[in-house]
């Protein structure tokens, strides 16, 4: 019978809740701190988000960060859905276990070994690193986990929704893009998203692939943190996890909508309405 | 054949009967192969404007694999394939004057059912309001007016069925395919749907070209049936002649329930075939357009619903089309009971009865001594 939770049940969620959030409640709590020094406690104050603003360096950072995260999110989403494609339709073509391979390569090899062979193809090719080789190393390995996304997609695909269209006069790429694609868009999107993230936060891989003038926010932290943790960076990572869960929550009410309304009209439909 | 079968004739349309009728589709030597499996062996089929033509057979028999060739999923191996005059092979299915109704209906989730039913109008570039005239007359025609702004998910089984049936037939294709078009539905609403897919092909005037594992649905709408077996044609004909005169055991026992014997042939001096069957100390006689050569093999059949049940000999039998046994079983249907009734032999034959008045006065029961009999134009001797 069930009287509440039990002892088990009681324990895993506050060790879970303490190991996720006390860290995050304690940084966010700091990013308020008065004093300078960030392990005592002074009393409330806004003024680390006011010298953020005045900090120009790293709202430079951070706007290096975003172009970079939106351009290799988008450049990846497209080329991933596209080995995505190929590698679930067309089961036999030369190489296509040495294809599959090199898309899920970057999800298991280390960081390191990612963005010091990256860092050798630019300094062989004479590619000079800053803004642009950081963004085609994202694309690099944020892409196979876009494959990876709309690959599971793909594979629950009902193909006869394409052969439908064919045969009702729709050529194949018209095709793709009136009846695939808009039924695969919420994995491409959740593909970008991915991606955006993942390059937003990367640190080995940009390291390793920027050059003068190309600082982006996760090396701007580090480079800082070296040299002392100021509340300032207790702002700025406040400010990022207000984003990220603001956008995760508004995720997932909308889909929790969507599915009540899908629910509602299933069942209007069973009853002969 | 000077005796007619009896069935529902439509209006003498049989062109298929006219040597000078040109046919609408033609398969011409069609084979297809996946790798080491032959779906369809060198098959050759004739199907006429306005006619409703059913492939039957079970899964695997390469019925749906013959539909695909003419909507252009597939090519054949070797062969030809001729809509309207003209070889349609490595033409692929968006320009094929075909349509095609799916057995998952595969309507598009994403659009409402205006949006669905007008997709393949889009495609042809017709104008908005030319669209949206035929996309009315459309739901209007299947009845679907009030739930042209829902989604699919919206609608129940029978609604997304028509819905898929307006869609393929928007486009007013030369030939509708439809793959097992009722198999999502439930028993009742089949039979309705049954009615108004003819009714629908009979108004259109359209050519319907049908693939079903359902021998009733396949006798229902079809003008003429082709029952298919390892990707051969069996048996082309009307319902009434498949059911009727059989070709063969295949067609027999797979349309229908049938009892069949197997004996030898002997020689008669008229129009009769006298089959004897050793083993149950009966010969058959029988008239019919098929006449094995004396001392053959052969196979006879007869429906159950043409097979007598007495208790008593029948007069004026002696040993032919009788046969004496005891009931085994018996299956009460309402409308009417079904005996099985074991031979001498051991071989149990079907009978059923209509009960036509609802009391009898010696009711035959279980463990009977019964009498089982026909007339020589009940059954028909087999070719193979």
């Amino acid at each position: 019978m069930n009287k509440g939770p039990s002892w088990f049940n009681l324990t895993s969620i506050t060790l879970g809740m303490a190991f996720l959030y006390l860290p995050i409640v304690l940084l966010v709590i700091y990013s308020f701190n008065a004093g300078r020094n960030v392990a005592i406690w002074e009393g409330w104050s806004t003024k680390w988000y006011f010298a953020l603003w005045q900090d120009q360096q790293m709202l430079d950072a951070a706007w290096v960060t975003i172009r970079v995260g939106l351009l290799s999110a988008s450049v990846a989403t497209i080329l991933g859905t596209m080995a995505a494609i190929t590698l679930v339709r067309h089961s036999r073509f030369f190489g296509r276990s040495l294809f599959s391979g090199m898309v899920s390569a970057p999800l298991v090899l280390p960081e390191v070994i990612l963005g010091l062979s990256l860092l050798l193809l630019f300094v062989s090719i004479g590619f000079d690193r800053g803004f642009w080789t950081m963004t085609i190393a994202h694309i690099t390995f944020t892409m196979c986990y876009v494959a990876v996304v709309v690959q599971s997609r793909l594979v629950s695909f009902d193909r006869t929704l394409e052969e439908a269209a064919l045969d009702l006069g729709c050529p194949p790429l018209r095709t793709f893009f009136s009846i695939t694609l808009p039924l695969i868009l919420p994995a491409v999107i959740s593909g970008w998203m991915l991606a955006f993230t993942l390059s937003l936060d990367d640190l080995v891989i940009a390291s390793f692939t920027t050059g003068p003038g190309a600082t982006t926010l996760p090396i701007k932290i580090y480079s800082q943190v070296r040299l002392g943790v100021s509340p300032q960076i207790n702002a700025i990572c406040t400010i990022i996890i207000a984003v990220v869960s603001v956008g995760a929550i508004v995720a997932s009410l909308q889909l929790k909508r969507a599915e009540t309304e899908r629910r509602r009209a299933e069942q209007m439909a069973a009853a002969g309405r | 054949m000077s005796k007619q079968a009896i069935g529902p004739i439509r209006r003498s349309f049989a062109p298929w009967d006219d040597p000078a009728a040109k046919p609408l589709i033609e398969y011409r030597g069609v084979t297809k192969r996946f790798g080491d499996f032959v779906a369809v062996e060198n098959l050759d089929l004739k199907i006429y404007t306005r006619e409703f033509f059913a492939l039957l057979g079970p899964s695997g028999c390469g019925k749906t694999t013959l539909m695909r060739m003419l909507a252009g999923f597939e090519d054949p191996t070797q062969g030809d394939v001729i809509l309207d005059g003209k070889s349609v092979v490595g033409v692929p299915p968006y320009r094929r004057p075909v349509n095609m109704m799916f057995q998952s209906y595969a309507l598009f989730p994403h659009m409402n059912v205006e949006q669905n039913i007008g997709f393949g109008l889009k495609q042809d570039g017709m104008s908005k309001a030319d669209i949206a005239v035929r996309v009315a007359e459309m739901l209007k025609l299947v009845k679907l007016e009030p739930f042209a702004k829902r989604k699919p998910h919206q609608l129940s089984g029978g609604q997304r069925q028509r819905v898929a049936l307006a869609r393929s037939l928007a486009k007013r294709p030369k030939v509708l395919l439809l793959d097992e078009p009722l198999g999502a539905l439930d028993k009742k609403l089949r039979q309705e749907t049954q009615f108004e897919l003819m009714d629908l092909q009979q108004e259109l005037g359209m050519t319907f070209l049908v693939v079903t594992h359902d021998q009733e649905e396949a006798m229902t709408v079809a003008d003429r049936i082709a029952v298919m077996d390892k990707g051969k044609i069996i048996q082309v004909a009307t319902p009434s002649e498949i059911y009727e005169q059989p070709n063969s055991r295949y067609v027999a026992s797979f349309i229908g329930d049938v009892n069949m014997f197997e004996g030898k042939t002997v020689p008669t001096a008229d129009g009769i075939t006298r089959i004897e069957c050793g083993a149950l100390g009966m010969a058959i006689e029988s008239e019919g357009s098929h006449k094995p050569a004396a001392g053959e093999a052969a196979w006879f059949a007869v429906r159950p619903e043409k097979v007598r049940l007495t208790s008593d000999a029948p007069p004026d039998a002696a040993g032919v089309n009788a046969v004496p046994g005891e009931v085994w079983d018996i299956a009460y249907l309402g409308d009417m009971s079904i005996f099985h009734v074991k031979l001498a032999n051991g071989q149990v034959m079907t009978a059923t009865r209509a009960n036509i008045s609802r009391i009898v006065d010696k009711p035959i029961g279980w463990d009977d001594k019964v009498w089982l009999s026909w007339d020589r134009n009940a059954g028909v001797v087999l070719q193979g």
